[in-house]
């Protein structure tokens, strides 16, 4: 299977609970995320391994990793 | 750095979960500070509670008053707000009037060592079917960041400016000692592990206690130089505790000083409910 065809996950960040405290972002193996402002946001989609780190440690329900 | 989850681990893992099952979504965002490891710790408890497959309205959610003891405002069961440190007596006359019912403690340390202290060590001594969870953070957050009885040696706090003098408790060795039949502790960290034991911990019969380490980074981190939160979990919680299956095998000097973490106490022993309720049936036949 080429790499076009692999198969992204859907990273689901809800903004409205996000606040911003980066324990994703310094958890993520891959470095997916990022910080923009005060809220995270996906920078490396491709890169996403669906290890799920971020949704077992993220405090406030903002981030799910979907297949 | 944390290094992936292999594919074999993977397929035992319980997420993506559907958290909305269990919450009340319209009292999100929760009130904690961003970083507060306790909605960590809530979500392990509510995976561990799916997978121990007890239905929502067969549970009571009691607590007492502090950060932690917010935890049942955001969920979906039966839930009880009570009074400081008093969750635990709250918990024990629900379980008296409904023994079917599973009911759930959560409490900070100082709600449960510090002004509900005598509760704890009764709950423990009567071995009553409660769990108990501790939400350890070392601090009273929610009235300012004053120290509590396990805060650290030295531990700078606002009531304890130049550090603290009092050496702290150890949750689980006066569970332990005052009778509790299972004992543990995990960490907000790691998270799968937790949730692990508490699904151990819901599986017990009599009172069993977990203690969780979760960091507070406004008030403890802040007066204690951690940079972030990230840095608390991976200095207090990674570093800071060793696995209690890897103890033996580990030298010990990378032992020392560290708290064990996992199934630390686990017996058995009658149980209040079952003692009572039989009591009550000798007595109702006459003998």
């Amino acid at each position: 299977m080429g790499e076009a065809a692999k198969k992204l996950p859907n990273i689901v960040i809800n903004p409205k609970l996000c606040k911003g405290c980066s324990i994703c972002v310094d958890f993520c193996p891959t470095n997916v995320l990022e910080m923009r402002g005060t809220c995270v946001a996906v920078k490396d989609l491709a890169a996403c391994t669906r290890c799920q780190l971020c949704d077992l440690r993220c405090p406030d329900f903002a981030i799910q990793v979907f297949d | 750095m944390s290094t992936p989850v292999s594919a074999e681990k993977k397929e035992k893992i319980s997420v993506p979960f559907d958290y909305n099952k269990y919450l009340r979504p319209n009292k999100l965002p929760h009130i904690w500070c961003p970083g507060c490891g306790h909605g960590i710790v809530l979500k392990a408890m509510l995976r561990a509670i799916d997978k121990a497959g007890l239905e929502k309205d067969n549970i009571a959610l009691v607590s007492g008053i502090g950060c932690s003891s917010r935890t049942p405002g955001y969920v979906d069961f039966n839930t009880l707000h009570t009074l400081h440190g008093r969750a635990l007596p709250f918990a024990t006359g629900i379980k008296m009037a409904r023994p079917d019912m599973k009911v759930i403690v959560v409490t900070g340390d100082g709600d449960a060592l510090a002004i509900g202290g005598n509760h704890f060590i009764h709950a423990c001594r009567r071995n009553i079917d409660l769990t108990v969870l501790v939400f350890t953070n070392a601090v009273y957050g929610m009235t300012g960041g004053q120290y509590s009885p396990t805060s650290p040696l030295g531990a700078i706090a606002t009531t304890s400016r130049y550090g603290n003098v009092e050496p702290p408790f150890d949750t689980c060795e006066i569970a332990k000692a005052a009778g509790a039949t299972f004992v543990a502790r995990g960490t907000a960290y790691h998270t799968l592990e937790l949730e692990k034991t508490i699904h151990e911990a819901l599986a017990h019969k009599g009172t069993s206690v977990v203690d969780i380490l979760d960091a507070c980074p406004t008030y403890f981190g802040r007066m204690n130089k951690y940079k972030s939160a990230t840095h608390m979990m991976e200095t207090m919680e990674k570093d800071g505790t060793v696995s209690v299956k890897q103890v033996d095998k580990l030298p010990a000097d990378k032992v020392q000083g560290k708290m064990l973490r996992g199934v630390l106490h686990k017996i058995e022993r009658p149980e209040y409910c079952e003692q009572y309720a039989s009591l009550v049936q000798e007595k109702a036949q006459g003998k």
